[in-house]
C-alpha cells in the first residue's frame, strides 16, 4: 500500500470528510456574519456568543425548562429546539438591532465591531457565571444515534455528524437562493448597494436591515443548536470560534454570500489536511491563508474591488 | 507650550514623584498602570491620531517584553540594553507588519493586524525560548547603569516613572508637530491629503512604526516590572484591551488614553475577587461607552469644561 | 529635584528595613495570620478549583478552630482571581505579600501561574500551598524552600494510570497531546512509565491549545492501531475528545480511551454514559473512606457539588497549615516549613501523608474506574476504587529529583 506522508489514502479521505464538517459550520457561521455585514456594514463581534446562546437554548429547553416552571416531565426535544432556538435567539438579536446597533449606522463600522464585542463579553461571563466553565452535556437524538461503518476506509462515520454537513448545507444554499433569486432577496442585495436609493423607491430600509440581523443571528443559533450534541454546551464555545469565522469572511470577501460559503467549507478542508501534517499549526493555517489573500486579493476571493 | 501647561506638567511630574509615600496605593500596580498607560498612548497615536485601528498591538507589547526577558534573563544583558533590545525588536516587527498593513484600509487594515499578530502567537507557543504556556519566569531587574538597584520598588518605579514620560512626551511631540498635523489631515480625509502631495503611505508607515516602537518599550518595561513575559502578553486579548483602554480614555486626546489605562486595570485589579463579574463589567463598559460617551472620559469631560466656558461667557 | 529622589530612596530603604526587623521578632507577624485563596475564578479552571477551592479554605479554618483564632491570633481567608494568567496572578501574589501582610498562597491552578507565584514568594519568603497546578517541574528544576506541592504531579498521575494500563495487556500508546507545557509533561511523564513496563509508543500528535474539534486526531490515533489512546490534555479539550470518541465508535471499541487527567467535575459533566469504563488517577475521592464522606458532604451542602480533588488538597493544605502554626509557635515561614515537613498529615482528606525537603507531600493516590450508569446508586456515585497506589510509589523518587533542596 503507497503511504503519502505516512498516511494512506483511506485516511486522507477520512480526514477529509471530517474537515469538510467543520468546514460546513465555518460556511454557515460565516454566512451569517456576511449577510450582517453586507446589510449592516457591522462586524458582528457577539456572533460567537449568539452561536453559544442558541446551543444553550437547546440545552436549558431539554433539561431546565421543564424545573422552571414546576413541570419535571416536560422538556422540549432536538427537533422543536432546532426551530424554536433559532426563532428565540434572532428575536434577542432583533432587540440588540433596534436598541443599539441601530444608533451607530452613521459612525465609522469600528463602533459596531467594539459595541458587539462588548456584547460577547456580558453574554459570555454571564453565562460563565450562571453555568460555570466545564459546560453541559447535549445528547445526540435517538433517531441519529450510532454511525455508519465505510469499511472501505476503516471509518465509522457518525450519522449525526453526516446529518449536520446537509443540514447545513441545505441552509446555506437556501440562503443563497433566497438571496440572489427571490425579489426580497434583490431588495436586500439592493440595500447593501444604496439604501438611499431603495428608500425612495419606497422600500423600508431600516425593517431591512433589522429582518437580515436577525436572519443572520438565527444563523449563528442553528449552528448552535447543530454543535450542541458533538461538543460540549459550554459559555467559551463561541469566543475561540468566532476569530477564524471572521477570518474566513475576510478571506472570501466580506459580505459575499457565496464567497463565505465557499471559503468556509475550503477552509474546514484545509485545517483537516493541516490537523494531518502539521497538527500545532492547525489553528494558525487560516490567518496565514488570510495575511496572503489580503495582500493579492484585497477585496477577498469573491468580493469585489470598490 | 504656554505657561499654563506648563505648569500643568510640572504638577503632574511632581505629584507622579510623590506616589511612592502614599501607603494606600500599591506601587507595582501603579508601574502596571504607567506601562499600560504608555502603551495605550502609543496605541492613540495610531487610533486617534491617524484613524487606523490596529487590532494586532499585542504583538509589539508582547515580542518586546519576551526578547527582553530572554536576554537579561539566559544571556544576562544589562537591564538597558535588554529594554533597548526589546524595543528596537518591535519597531522591526511593526515596521514588517505596518508595511503590509498599510496597503488597506478600514475593517481590511484591522483584519490584516489581527492576523499577522496570530502568527507571532503562535511563533510565541512554538519558539523554544520563549518557554511555551510557561513563559519566562524570573527575569532579574538588574541594576540601572551599574549604580541603582532596581530590585527596590520604589527604585523600579521611579524608572518607570521616568520611562513613561519620556514616552509620553515623545507622543506629545510626535502630535503636535507638522507631523502630526498630516497624522490628522490623514485621519480626517486621506484622498485630500494625497491631493495636497502628501507621501501619505510614508506618513503611516512611521506613525505605525512609532506607536509599535513605543507599545514595545512599554512591552519591555513591564515585564520587568513583573519579570515575567508570557503569552498574556501577546494574546489578542490584549489587543482588545488597550483599544478599550484608549476608548474608554477618550481616543484622539493625550490623557485620555492614561485615564482609560487606570480605569481598566484598576477595575480589573478590584473586581477580581468576584470572577465572572469582572468580565461581565468590561463588557459592559464597551457598550455604555460606545452608545453614549463616544468621546470618552476625558474627551466628555474636556467638552464639558468648553459648554461651561462658552455658557459663562455667552 | 534630584536632591529629594536619593532622600526618597534613603527613607524608602529605611522603612523596608524596620518593616524586616518587625516581621523577624514577633510570633505572629502583624498579629494577623492571612492566607490567600489565588485561584482561577473566571477562566477554564473554575469548575475544578474556583469557588470551590475558596470554600475549602474557609472550612479549613473553620474546622481548625471555631473562633477563627491561632495562637490567639486572628486569621483570616483572602481570595482572588488569577483569570489564568501568570501576569495577573503574580501581581497579586505581589500586592498580597507586600501590602496586605498575607503569609501563605494556597491553591494556585495551572503550571504557569504556580511558578510564577512561587518565585514572587520565594523572593519574599512566604509560603506557597500549589494544590491545583500538576507539572513535575514545581517539585524539581523550579523547586523553592517555601513550598508545598500539595495533591497530585503528571508523575502520579502517569505512574497511577499508565502502568495500570499497561500491565493489563494494553502495550501500544498513542498520545492526544494539547500542545502546551501541561500536555507536553504530561505526554513525557506517561511515555517513560509505558517504556519503562514494556510498553511502546507508537505516535502522538499535538493539538492547539484549547481546541474544539478532536475527531482529525482520533482518526488519526484510530488509524495507528495503537491499543490505547492517551488523552495528556485537561478541562474541556479531554471532554470533547472523549465525547467525540464516544461518536466515532472509538469507546467500546478494542482501543482504549485513557485519559491521563481528569476530575471528578469533568465526569459530572459529561455524563456516565458517554464516561463509562475509563481508567484514571485521582488523588481523592469524596467517597473513598467514613472521614472523606463526612466532610465532603458538609463541603456538598454548602456548594451543591461534591470536591474535586484539588478542592479537597486545598482545604487540607490550609488546615496543616494552620496545625504547623499552632505546633511550631510562630508563623515565621522557615519554622513552619520546618514543622510542616516533619508532621504527618492526617485530615479527612489525606492520611499517612508526608512532605519531602522538596516540597512534594507523599501520599496515597486511587486508581479509579468510572462506573456504568446503572451502577450508580447516588448522585456523584461514580467511581469504583480498582487500586490504592501507595504514596512512595505513586510519587518521582528523591534519587530523581533535580531540585536545589535535595541533598545527594
Amino acid at each position: 500500500m503507497f503511504e503519502l506522508l505516512g498516511i494512506t489514502p483511506q485516511g486522507l479521505v477520512a480526514q477529509l470528510l471530517v474537515g469538510l464538517i467543520n468546514g460546513s459550520f465555518y460556511a454557515m457561521l460565516s454566512l451569517g456574519l456576511a449577510i450582517i455585514f453586507g446589510l449592516l456594514n457591522i462586524i458582528n463581534f457577539s456572533h460567537g456568543a449568539q452561536y453559544m446562546l442558541g446551543a444553550f437554548a437547546a440545552w436549558i429547553g431539554a433539561t431546565q425548562l421543564g424545573a422552571w416552571i414546576g413541570n419535571p416531565e416536560f422538556s422540549i426535544g432536538y427537533w422543536p429546539a432546532l426551530v424554536l432556538s433559532p426563532l428565540l435567539i434572532g428575536a434577542s438579536g432583533i432587540v440588540i438591532e433596534r436598541t443599539m446597533l441601530r444608533r451607530l449606522y452613521h459612525l465609522d463600522p469600528l463602533y459596531g465591531l467594539l459595541l458587539t464585542f462588548g456584547l460577547a463579553l456580558v453574554i459570555e461571563g454571564m453565562f460563565r457565571h450562571w453555568y460555570g466553565i466545564s459546560g453541559e452535556n447535549y445528547e445526540v437524538p435517538e433517531s441519529l444515534t450510532g454511525a455508519f461503518r465505510l469499511e472501505g476506509i476503516g471509518l465509522a462515520l457518525p450519522k449525526y455528524r453526516l446529518w449536520v454537513v446537509a443540514a447545513s448545507l441545505a441552509v446555506c444554499f437556501a440562503s443563497w437562493v433566497f438571496i440572489e433569486r427571490t425579489k426580497l432577496g434583490a431588495y436586500l442585495r439592493a440595500g447593501t448597494e444604496n439604501p438611499a436609493l431603495l428608500q425612495a423607491f419606497g422600500v423600508n430600509v431600516p425593517l431591512l436591515i433589522t429582518a437580515a440581523y436577525g436572519y443572520g443571528v438565527a444563523l449563528a443559533a442553528f449552528a448552535g443548536v447543530l454543535a450542541a450534541p458533538i461538543f460540549q454546551v459550554s459559555p467559551l464555545m463561541g469566543s475561540n470560534l468566532i476569530i477564524v469565522v471572521f477570518a474566513v469572511v475576510v478571506i472570501g470577501g466580506m459580505g459575499s454570500i457565496m464567497g463565505s460559503i465557499v471559503t468556509g467549507i475550503g477552509l474546514g478542508l484545509i485545517e483537516g489536511l493541516t490537523k494531518v501534517f502539521y497538527a500545532q499549526a492547525s489553528d494558525v493555517v487560516v490567518f496565514v491563508i488570510m495575511a496572503i489573500v489580503l495582500l493579492l486579493r484585497p477585496a477577498g476571493l469573491f468580493g469585489r474591488e470598490t | 507650550m504656554n505657561g499654563r501647561s506648563r505648569a500643568w506638567v510640572v504638577a503632574a511630574v511632581a505629584a507622579g514623584g510623590l506616589l511612592p509615600f502614599q501607603d494606600v496605593i500599591y506601587i507595582v500596580l501603579v508601574m502596571k498602570v504607567l506601562c499600560f498607560a504608555l502603551f495605550a498612548c502609543a496605541f492613540n497615536l495610531l487610533l486617534g491620531f491617524t484613524g487606523l485601528l490596529s487590532f494586532g498591538h499585542a504583538a509589539f507589547f508582547g515580542s518586546a517584553a519576551y526578547v527582553t526577558g530572554y536576554l537579561c534573563r539566559s544571556l544576562g544583558w544589562p537591564t538597558e540594553a535588554g529594554i533597548l533590545a526589546g524595543t528596537l525588536t518591535a519597531a522591526a516587527l511593526g515596521f514588517v507588519v505596518g508595511s503590509l498593513a498599510i496597503r488597506r484600509l478600514g475593517i481590511y487594515f484591522a483584519m490584516i493586524t489581527l492576523a499577522l499578530a496570530q502568527m507571532v502567537y503562535f511563533l510565541a507557543v512554538q519558539l523554544p525560548f520563549t518557554g511555551g504556556e510557561d513563559g519566562i519566569q524570573g527575569i532579574p531587574r538588574g541594576t540601572l547603569f551599574g549604580l541603582i538597584d532596581l530590585k527596590n520598588d520604589t527604585a523600579m518605579y521611579y524608572f518607570v516613572y521616568a520611562v513613561f514620560l519620556c514616552g509620553f512626551a515623545i507622543v506629545y511631540r510626535a502630535v503636535h508637530s507638522p507631523f502630526g498635523q498630516v497624522l490628522k489631515a490623514i485621519r480626517e480625509n486621506e484622498p485630500r491629503a494625497l491631493s495636497l502631495g502628501y507621501d501619505v503611505a510614508r506618513f503611516k508607515l512611521l506613525a505605525f512604526v512609532l506607536s509599535a516602537t513605543l507599545a514595545g518599550l512599554a512591552g519591555s518595561t513591564k515585564s520587568l516590572v513583573y519579570q515575567l513575559a508570557t503569552l498574556t502578553d501577546v494574546h489578542w486579548h490584549i489587543s482588545g484591551e488597550v483599544v478599550l483602554m484608549t476608548l474608554l480614555g477618550g481616543m484622539g486626546t493625550m490623557l485620555g488614553p492614561v485615564v482609560g489605562a487606570l480605569t481598566v486595570v484598576g477595575l480589573q485589579n478590584y473586581l477580581s475577587g468576584i470572577g465572572s463579574w469582572s468580565t461581565i463589567a468590561t463588557g459592559a463598559i464597551f457598550v455604555v461607552c460606545v452608545l453614549a460617551f463616544r468621546r470618552g472620559i476625558v474627551g466628555e469631560l474636556g467638552a464639558a469644561a468648553r459648554r461651561l466656558i462658552r455658557t459663562n461667557n455667552g | 529635584m534630584k536632591k529629594k529622589l536619593v532622600s526618597a530612596m534613603i527613607m524608602a530603604a529605611f522603612a523596608a528595613g524596620a518593616f524586616e526587623a518587625a516581621a523577624q521578632s514577633g510570633k505572629i507577624s502583624d498579629d494577623v495570620v492571612r492566607i490567600g485563596v489565588l485561584t482561577d475564578l473566571s477562566s477554564i479552571y473554575s469548575d475544578l478549583s474556583g469557588p470551590g477551592s475558596v470554600l475549602a479554605g474557609k472550612m479549613a479554618l473553620e474546622d481548625f478552630a471555631k473562633d477563627a483564632k491561632v495562637l490567639g491570633k486572628k486569621v483570616e481567608i483572602l481570595s482572588a482571581d488569577t483569570q489564568n494568567k501568570p501576569d495577573i496572578a503574580a501581581n497579586r501574589a505581589r500586592e498580597w505579600y507586600d501590602k496586605d501582610h498575607v503569609d501563605a498562597i494556597a491553591d494556585l491552578p495551572a503550571t504557569n501561574v504556580a511558578l510564577a507565584v512561587m518565585e514572587v514568594a520565594e523572593q519574599k519568603n512566604r509560603i506557597t500551598l500549589v494544590s491545583t497546578a500538576a507539572s513535575l517541574p514545581i517539585t524539581n528544576a523550579k523547586c523553592t524552600a517555601t513550598n508545598v506541592h500539595w495533591m497530585y504531579d503528571t508523575h502520579a498521575l502517569s505512574v497511577g494510570t499508565a502502568k495500570a494500563v499497561v500491565k493489563s495487556g494494553k502495550k501500544n500508546w498513542f498520545f492526544i497531546t494539547a500542545d502546551y507545557a501541561f500536555g507536553h509533561a504530561l505526554e513525557r511523564d506517561a511515555s517513560a512509565v509505558v517504556t519503562e513496563n514494556g510498553g511502546t509508543v507508537v505516535g502522538s500528535v499535538r493539538h492547539p491549545f484549547p481546541g474544539s474539534d478532536f475527531s482529525s486526531f482520533l482518526l488519526k490515533a484510530q488509524a495507528s492501531k495503537a491499543d490505547v489512546i492517551a488523552l495528556s490534555n485537561a478541562g474541556n479539550d479531554t471532554i470533547n475528545s472523549v465525547k467525540q470518541a464516544a461518536e466515532f465508535g472509538i469507546m467500546g471499541s478494542k482501543q482504549t480511551i485513557v485519559p491521563l487527567l481528569m476530575f471528578i467535575s469533568d465526569i459530572h459533566s459529561m455524563g456516565l454514559k458517554t464516561a463509562q469504563g475509563m481508567l484514571l488517577t485521582e488523588g481523592f475521592y469524596w467517597n473513598q473512606n467514613e472521614r472523606s464522606r463526612a466532610w465532603s458532604q458538609r463541603f456538598f451542602l454548602r456548594h451543591k457539588k461534591m470536591p474535586t480533588m484539588v478542592q479537597a488538597g486545598v482545604y487540607s493544605a490550609v488546615l496543616n497549615y494552620l496545625k504547623a502554626i499552632k505546633a511550631a509557635g510562630t508563623d515565621e515561614p522557615g519554622a513552619v516549613m520546618k514543622q510542616l515537613k516533619s508532621m504527618t498529615i492526617d485530615d479527612a482528606v489525606i492520611q499517612k501523608g508526608k512532605i519531602r525537603e522538596d516540597g512534594r507531600l507523599v501520599h496515597d493516590m486511587l486508581l479509579l474506574e468510572v462506573k456504568k450508569p446503572q451502577d450508580s446508586k447516588s448522585p456523584w456515585d461514580y467511581y469504583n476504587i480498582k487500586a490504592v497506589i501507595p504514596g512512595d510509589q505513586a510519587f518521582q523518587p528523591l534519587s530523581k529529583s533535580t531540585c536545589k533542596l535535595v541533598k545527594k
